[in-house]
């Protein structure tokens, strides 16, 4: 098997708060493969974005990564220099945000903005920027790219801005890129075509990439391999059709149950009760322990196990389902 | 730039009042530049035949005590308090929002060096601390410029780390960070330009204030020294007079300085909708 284009290895980052220590990750680990892509999800605070972040190197000051390493192209991207980062940063690897209105500098026109990308990793003569910045909006699909190439952001609607941050994105044509819930806060049509985009982009330059949402629904139908995180923890992550089929770990099995699809009634659905646990101070090693309906004293024994149990299909539960 | 020129005339055109305070700041500019040229008399000659003169056809603003045309003097005068000013703010300015910008955007000890000086220079009375700077430098067009720049650096600095501070989480900020730019690059090409709205206004403000500031040191003695024409100086001479009916003396320059004052708040406005872009439609 050819080795995988990120490989992330216990991950660990806490944060030091003023209130305590919060071990925001846990000796997370997955692997994305060339052309590949992986969902991460779970609900809000289980950590995806602080692991998108923390392999990007941009982590809040208040962040530290304790243990673990991001493999990138042979490349520890957490052991790597400021500088080193910076040249992967945009050029190898991108990212996606969540919100597009906020993540574009609000006095730049968006030309200018795809320009600095591409002046900055120099893959592009300045002659020919401006017109492989028009060239990038078209790719987008962003009607009469050459006037909007002096748009400022709040001249375009969110939708659009999403758009421009996925020119953004792939200007330079990176191997893997992070999309941060990038429909959050789109209505669902506009949701489609981003989506669409991504997946046509895909296809045909080959690019890796991690989805991070909360909508189990979208991931299903748009991942090759799906991450379940909860509470810091990887604690399951298969490929999306035997996820789908055969979830093991019982907060799968439940965010699956609560999640709506066609044929299911709303009041069929059942939600997950409880709330992701405070990561401050001292944890049981199964974090999702006091809300799990088959938690048994075993559960209380550390370590945490991290068991195959199919090829390519991991479960951190002491009893599957 | 076309891009540039044409929203220039969309936010003067706009606004009349902004386009007035403009046309104001040109007829300033101009009669910096040409006004010993066109003043009918000698700022410096004095005639001791015209001492204290109402305002007549020969002397439009009248004449001092010992006899100047004072149209002349307030003329001849407009080079020196805009120079005083504007160098001043430029100055105190580039110092304050460089210093300010990057205390609030990378914290820690940049942070608490430039706050504890801008304390510092804030737990004085501004105007004693200018009078004290003036005094100890010596009192000269120099340390004028320079008293008047060091007393306002602190709420630029104060203004741009409050304004960096609040960007410094924006995700323009971690997007250009992803785009593989550094962060001193970071702070420069992308915070900064977005502090700069507010912080035009203040300029500004900041402008009137600083030709108030160095026209009172002028009236106290610190300034600019007798005879050189100068809208402080030329007040604080004539409000002698004034209670013996020579109301000329002090008024005309007194009208001048509110002019600029007047002129440069005005213009605060205008020069913030044209460096942000938001304010095009």
């Amino acid at each position: 098997m050819n080795p995988p284009l990120l490989s992330v290895e216990d991950l660990s980052v806490e944060f030091r708060t003023r209130e305590g220590v919060v071990q925001a990750l846990d000796r997370v680990g997955f692997t994305v493969a060339k052309g590949e892509t992986v969902g991460i999800v779970g609900e809000s605070g289980s950590g995806k974005s602080v692991t998108a972040l923390a392999i990007m190197g941009i982590l809040h000051p208040a962040a530290r990564v304790t243990a673990g390493r991001a493999v990138f192209g042979g490349l520890d991207l957490l052991a790597a220099s400021e500088r080193q980062r910076q040249e992967y940063r945009g050029r190898e690897l991108s990212m996606i945000f969540q919100n597009p209105r906020t993540a574009l500098n609000p006095i730049r026109t968006v030309g200018r903005q795809i320009s600095d990308v591409l002046l900055r990793h120099a893959n592009a003569p300045r002659a020919k920027v401006k017109t492989r910045a028009v060239e990038l909006l078209a790719r987008v699909q962003i009607p009469d790219a050459e006037r909007r190439f002096d748009a400022y952001p709040f001249e375009l609607s969110g939708g659009m801005c999403q758009r421009v941050m996925i020119a953004l994105a792939i200007a330079c044509a990176p191997a893997l890129i992070i999309a941060d819930e990038p429909t959050t806060g789109l209505d669902v049509t506009t949701q489609a075509g981003i989506l669409d985009l991504l997946d046509e982009l895909r296809t045909t330059t080959r690019t890796a990439t991690i989805l991070i949402t909360h909508d189990l629904g979208l991931a299903a139908e748009r991942c090759d391999r799906i991450v379940v995180m909860h509470a810091g923890h990887v604690v399951e992550s298969a490929s999306a059709r035997a996820l789908f089929s055969a979830p093991r770990h019982p907060y799968t099995a439940r965010l699956i149950a609560s999640t709506p699809r066609p044929g299911v009634k709303l009041a069929e659905l059942t939600p997950i009760t409880g709330a992701v646990p405070d990561l401050r101070g001292d944890l049981t090693p199964c974090r999702y322990r006091t809300r799990c309906e088959r938690a048994a004293d075993i559960c209380d024994e550390p370590p945490l196990p991290r068991a195959e149990v199919a090829t390519d299909h991991m479960v951190a539960c002491r009893s599957p389902l | 730039m076309t891009g540039f020129v044409r929203h220039a005339r969309y936010v003067f055109g706009e606004n009349p009042v902004t386009g007035g305070a403009l046309a104001l700041f040109l007829v300033l500019v101009v009669l910096a530049a040409i006004g010993p040229w066109i003043a009918p008399h000698d700022p410096l000659a004095s005639d001791t035949a015209k001492t204290l003169q109402p305002p007549s056809r020969a002397h439009w603003f009248g004449t001092d005590q010992v006899g100047r045309d004072i149209l002349s003097r307030v003329l001849v005068a407009t080079r020196l308090d805009l120079v005083i000013s504007i160098t001043a703010v430029a100055l105190s300015f580039a110092v304050g929002a460089t210093a300010g910008a990057a205390a609030g955007f990378f914290g820690g000890w940049t942070d608490r060096i430039v706050t504890r000086v801008t304390d510092t220079i804030m737990a004085f009375p501004l105007f004693v601390l200018a009078m004290g700077i003036v005094a100890a430098l010596g009192n000269t067009l120099g340390n004028i410029v320079l008293a008047t720049a060091i007393i306002n650096v602190p709420f630029y600095a104060r203004m741009a780390r409050a304004e960096a501070n609040v960007r410094r989480e924006a995700g323009y900020v971690d997007a250009a960070r992803l785009g593989g730019n550094g962060r001193a690059r970071v702070l420069a090409v992308h915070v900064f330009p977005n502090c700069l709205p507010p912080m035009m206004v203040q300029a500004s403000l900041n402008l009137g204030w600083a030709i108030l500031n160095a026209a009172g040191l002028s009236f106290i003695g610190l300034g600019v020294r007798p005879p050189t024409p100068e809208w402080g100086i030329m007040v604080a001479e004539g409000a002698a007079f004034i209670v013996s009916g020579e109301w000329w003396i002090a008024l005309f320059p007194g009208l001048a300085l509110m002019l600029a004052v007047f002129c440069f708040n005005l213009l605060g406005d205008g020069l913030r909708d044209l460096i942000d872009p938001r304010r095009r439609t």
